[in-house]
């Protein structure tokens, strides 16, 4: 039984990952359909799904809406998912606005809103606020604030834990405002009526535009108000800059011909662009030849034919009509097809399901537990326990996989394009080193060093990943998949590999320190397990380095140019240089090699994240309190592993003499 | 005595010390650029041989640091003296050797690189046409004279470097001398407005000068904004030509003496080559729906009259055009000439950088070495590993 437990307990866990790839499906409305319509948003197609969920993690840092948040999940709350709350939140705000989706944490921020305590009873959790709870008042007073923060603390690392707070919901409140906007004005009733009225409207207001700009003779003013009525209730939409919605009506796969549904409204009378022209929107002035051009082809193009579609859709949902709804979507949907948008549609289908398959949170569900089984093996040695961890790691390490190659297919681009997909690689080459670790010593420490890596950096990336969309486009500089293949994929393996290194070498120390199981025999192989990974380490730092200082010279014609990012890799290459060199020298043994190791670890995390937090430089992302913070955490707890390290080893658990654990022998293997 | 020299000279010690001190160093030195900007922190802490660490707001320095002169001098020394005093040349460290030859020519590559390269910028407009780059950070006093519509005007030029209040210039083209009355590093001008700045006279007497004040400005080290110098300066010849006001933002002006007029201007250092190029249209595209730049590029036309080239090159992000010893990149683009109407406006980097080869050969040096030695090491320990697991 022993034997075949391992294969048992993978078998089950592969079967819950598999369970996620069925796909869903919808006893009502066509929910699963409607998120996989294409929308462009971040300057890239994704779908709704996309949309929904990278909006409501920014809002409440959750890709679900759960509606009744004062509620036990034992009571049962009503859970709905990230497209059924933006539909609602598109085309019935009034109800979205009750709903609490606003996380607020921070006690200042709340005292100032006036928000409710906790008060199962009434329905508050504290945590969880509605748009209509922070009213008219509280609105302006985070309008206010924010705008104060913004111009008295310029530089962000002068902003405490509160200014952070408010900005942070300031702009959830503005994403919120902007997809309220996005599929027709918030106040809108009948949205298909208003429509058919304003382009009846149209030929006579446009006549009477006409008229007014050749001066020729008297124009009707009535007909020219009514039909600017309408365009300036869609040019008002247009301010928030909302998700691009109309697909090109001559189809094809290239999106900055999109529009946004504004922009689609206003085609048929006076265009977007002359609109903005004539209102002297900032940075929007046409040459006088595109204004003339502007203005004669007023009332000339037609109405985009998806808007019709979207106006079905939004009505049938306001409407409550399941049916309607979900034959609207199919319209929709037949529609794109004829637009020979079937490159979109297969890439919107396949990133629906890459979001609903969610492979990186399922992966650190499997490190914790593989981690579990690896300790277990060596408090008795039984080797199912190792062997489950290895099956475990090996799964889990397929999904991690996939789930880069998911995310490297849906971008067009190599694995690590910002410092979120970063986090994912770091874990994806620490574990695919602790493997090999394991294959090569079968003691354990391999896993073990795979699955907290592994999970670490997933819980980095999850945090990364409340700031909103992962795979958004990149600048112009980094637009070269040569470069972002070779400089930056070889430099996060060097992380990965220090990172390995350190980690070994903390659980030397603890398990050495705090328990009886660091023999000598294992002490010498992880000293030979940190040895080989720092070289590899160097190597990677090194040559990524480098490299990187070519890309600079091919693109500023600047080999070196002593940027922080650039600074933090050389001295992740200098500091595994010290440690071989130390090592070579005689200078330091087993346990001065550990606490170097350990140093590593910091001078990673610095190179990694510090070097983003500074402010200057090329790869400066701004201060992020909270990645500043956590940085401290990480740095104070290396300092005290270090300090442990110190500690001479006849002080050790494993060491002393008294307790004779060195002496021990390992069991036998239960195998 | 000398032998001990060299054994410390040699020692790996002094190795883990001079890289335990690089760490210092270059962290010193990335911090120093949130107070400092980059290029001063880059004199202070890299291209130096001494430097200190002076945290935000204190009085006085802290962390003593050997500069990057220092320490960069001292790995050579410390990794040659190792190669001829304690390294055997053997099969199995040929990969060291590779190693460490490629650091060597690393470090010489980077010192050859400061004392060598040379960056300017060509900022131009949609239809001009430039055969020069100009300076980020130097500028010069230049007097023209033109001589006639077929020869070549003349031209004077004298470094901002020796304009120092109270300096008395000759040059034996220019038929005055000039005195320098006032100089400053940045400074902004602006018209002088009679009322408020009643009790502040003009900056000069002649030209427009004495209708402007400069206000002086403390120097800026930040990437993105640049110092701007101003002087005044006293012109005499025969007999006193007045003071002339100097500012980069100024255009030229001229001064009549005996008959000749001399135009007066004071820009950046120029740096004129043999061929020119004409900024024929500037391309700006961002993601649809954002302001994520998606690409710069400016399309240009190269002219060379001697080799007789006439061709249209685009110059784009992560595509430089390299031509005659020197290479052009796409640096920035006139944001407000964006819009519809307006004409696009480039600035390229020009960068000549004679030893810019040496990174390569350097990293591949390296990388091989690094390989070579991991391998055989790796190669070794599975060796040793397999009669164990059979």
């Amino acid at each position: 039984m022993k034997q075949r437990l391992p294969l048992i307990i993978t078998a089950l866990f592969a079967f819950w990952i598999l369970g996620a790839l069925r796909p869903q499906r919808d006893p009502e409305y066509a929910f699963g359909a409607f998120g996989r319509l294409p929308v462009v948003f971040n300057g890239r197609l994704q779908p709704v799904d996309s949309l929904a969920r990278n909006s409501l993690t920014r809002i409440r840092e959750k890709d679900t809406a759960n509606l009744e948040p004062a509620k036990a999940w034992y009571e049962r709350p009503k859970i709905i998912s990230a497209t059924e709350w933006l539909l609602t939140l598109m085309t019935r705000p009034e109800v979205a606005d009750g709903w609490k989706v606003f996380r607020v944490d921070h006690p200042e921020l709340k005292a100032m809103l006036k928000l409710p305590e906790p008060n199962p009873a009434a329905g508050e959790d504290g945590k969880h606020y509605s748009w209509n709870q922070f009213g008219e008042t509280g609105l302006k007073q985070i309008e206010e604030s924010s705008r104060n923060i913004q111009e008295n603390k310029k530089d962000s690392s002068l902003r405490n834990a509160f200014d952070n707070a408010t900005l942070g919901l300031y702009e959830a409140m503005t994403l919120y405002l902007r997809l309220k906007n996005t599929v027709h004005p918030q106040d809108t009733v009948r949205f298909a009526a208003e429509i058919a009225d304003y382009q009846k409207t149209i030929p006579a207001g446009v006549k009477a535009f006409q008229q007014r700009m050749t001066g020729s003779g008297t124009f009707d003013t009535n007909a020219l108000t009514e039909v600017f009525g309408h365009a300036e209730r869609y040019f008002v939409t247009l301010r928030g800059e909302p998700p691009l919605l109309i697909p090109p009506a001559s189809g094809g796969d290239a999106t900055f011909a999109w529009q946004r549904m504004g922009e689609a409204l206003l085609d048929p009378s006076f265009g977007a662009p002359l609109l903005k022209h004539l209102m002297r929107v900032p940075k929007a002035e046409l040459s006088p030849e595109a204004a003339a051009e502007g203005i004669r082809l007023v009332g000339t193009r037609p109405l985009s034919p998806a808007v019709g579609h979207w106006a079905a859709m939004a009505d049938a949902f306001r409407e409550s009509q399941v049916a309607g709804f979900n034959t609207a979507v199919a319209g929709y949907q037949t529609y794109l097809e004829s637009l020979r948008l079937g490159k979109a549609l297969n890439k919107t289908a396949r990133e629906q399901l890459y979001n609903s398959f969610a492979p990186f949170s399922k992966t650190a569900s499997l490190y914790i537990v593989a981690f579990l089984f690896s300790c277990g093996f060596w408090f008795n040695f039984a080797e199912w326990s190792r062997k489950t961890s290895l099956h475990l790691v090996q799964l889990a390490f397929v999904v991690h996989t996939l789930g880069l190659i998911a995310r490297m297919w849906l971008e067009g681009r190599p694995p690590v394009t910002n410092l979120y997909s970063s986090a994912i690689f770091i874990g994806w080459g620490a574990v695919g080193l602790g493997l090999i670790l394991e294959s090569f010593w079968k003691n354990a420490i391999g896993l073990a060093v795979a699955t907290v890596i592994g999970f670490s950096t997933q819980v980095v990336a999850h945090n990364l990943a409340l700031g909103g969309d992962t795979m958004v486009m990149l600048q112009a500089v980094l637009d070269t998949n040569f470069w972002l293949a070779t400089h930056v994929v070889i430099v996060t393996l060097g992380y990965a590999a220090t990172y390995v290194a350190g980690f070994l070498a903390i659980l030397y120390v603890v398990l050495g320190f705090f328990t009886k199981v660091m023999t000598g025999d294992m002490g010498k192989s992880l000293s030979r397990m940190v040895y080989g990974i720092l070289c590899f380490a160097t190597l990677f730092s090194f040559v990524g380095t480098v490299l990187g200082g070519i890309w600079a010279d091919q693109s500023w014609g600047r080999f070196w140019g002593w940027d922080p990012k650039e600074n933090g890799a050389l001295i992740i290459v200098l500091w595994n240089a010290l440690i071989l060199h130390a090592r070579w020298g005689g200078m330091v043994r087993e346990r001065g090699i550990m606490n170097l190791a350990i140093f590593g670890n910091i001078v990673t995390s610095w190179s990694w994240f510090g070097t983003n937090l500074l402010g200057v430089g090329l790869h400066s992302y701004g201060f992020m309190s909270g990645a500043f913070t956590a940085l401290m955490v990480f740095v104070g707890s290396q300092c005290v592993l270090i300090a442990l390290g110190l500690i001479p080893q006849a002080k050790w658990r494993s060491f002393s003499a008294a307790t004779g654990g060195a002496a021990k022998a390992p069991a036998a293997s239960a195998a | 005595m000398i032998s001990k020299l060299f054994q410390f000279l040699s020692s790996l010690r002094l190795t883990v010390v001079l890289l335990g001190l690089g760490v210092a160093v270059v962290f010193f030195g990335t911090l120093g650029q949130t107070s400092d900007g980059l290029y001063v922190a880059q004199e202070r802490y890299f291209r130096s041989w001494f430097a200190y660490w002076t945290p935000h707001g204190a009085a006085f320095p802290v962390v003593p640091l050997p500069g990057g002169y220092l320490l960069g001098t001292m790995l050579v020394i410390n990794l040659l003296v190792a190669h001829f005093t304690r390294f055997k040349w053997t099969w199995s460290k040929s990969g060291i050797f590779l190693t460490h030859i490629g650091i060597i020519l690393l470090l010489l590559g980077q010192l050859a690189t400061d004392m060598l390269a040379r960056e300017s910028i060509m900022s131009f407009r949609e239809g001009d046409t430039r055969n020069y780059s100009e300076s980020s950070m130097d500028f010069e006093l230049v007097f023209l004279r033109s001589a006639g519509s077929n020869t070549l005007d003349q031209v004077v030029s004298i470094p901002a470097s020796r304009l120092k209040p109270g300096a008395e210039l000759r040059q034996e083209l220019l038929p005055f001398a000039i005195r320098v009355k006032e100089a400053y590093e940045n400074a902004r001008i602006r018209l002088r407005a009679p009322v408020m700045d009643s009790n502040r006279p003009p900056a000069a007497t002649q030209g427009v000068g004495a209708r402007i004040v400069i206000d002086e400005q403390p120097p800026t080290r930040t990437m993105d904004a640049r110092n701007v110098p101003a002087a005044v300066i006293e012109l005499s010849g025969p007999s006193s030509l007045g003071t002339w006001a100097l500012s980069g933002e100024l255009k030229s002006q001229t001064v009549t003496v005996e008959g000749t007029e001399w135009r007066l201007e004071y820009r950046p250092v120029r740096d004129y080559k043999p061929f020119a190029l004409t900024l024929l249209k500037t391309t700006h595209e961002t993601y649809p729906g954002t302001d994520i730049p998606k690409n710069f590029q400016s399309r240009v036309r190269l002219r060379n009259t001697e080799s007789h080239e006439d061709r249209e090159v685009d110059i784009y992000m992560n595509s430089p055009l390299r031509y005659g010893g020197y290479t052009f990149f796409q640096y920035q683009m006139g944001k407000e000439q964006l819009a519809d109407g307006g004409r696009g406006t480039s600035a390229l980097q020009v960068v000549r950088n004679p030893s810019w080869v040496t990174p390569y050969l350097g990293c591949i040096l390296v990388g091989v070495g690094l390989l070579v030695q991991f391998l055989m090491h790796l190669t070794k320990f599975i060796a040793r590993r397999k009669p164990r697991a059979a």
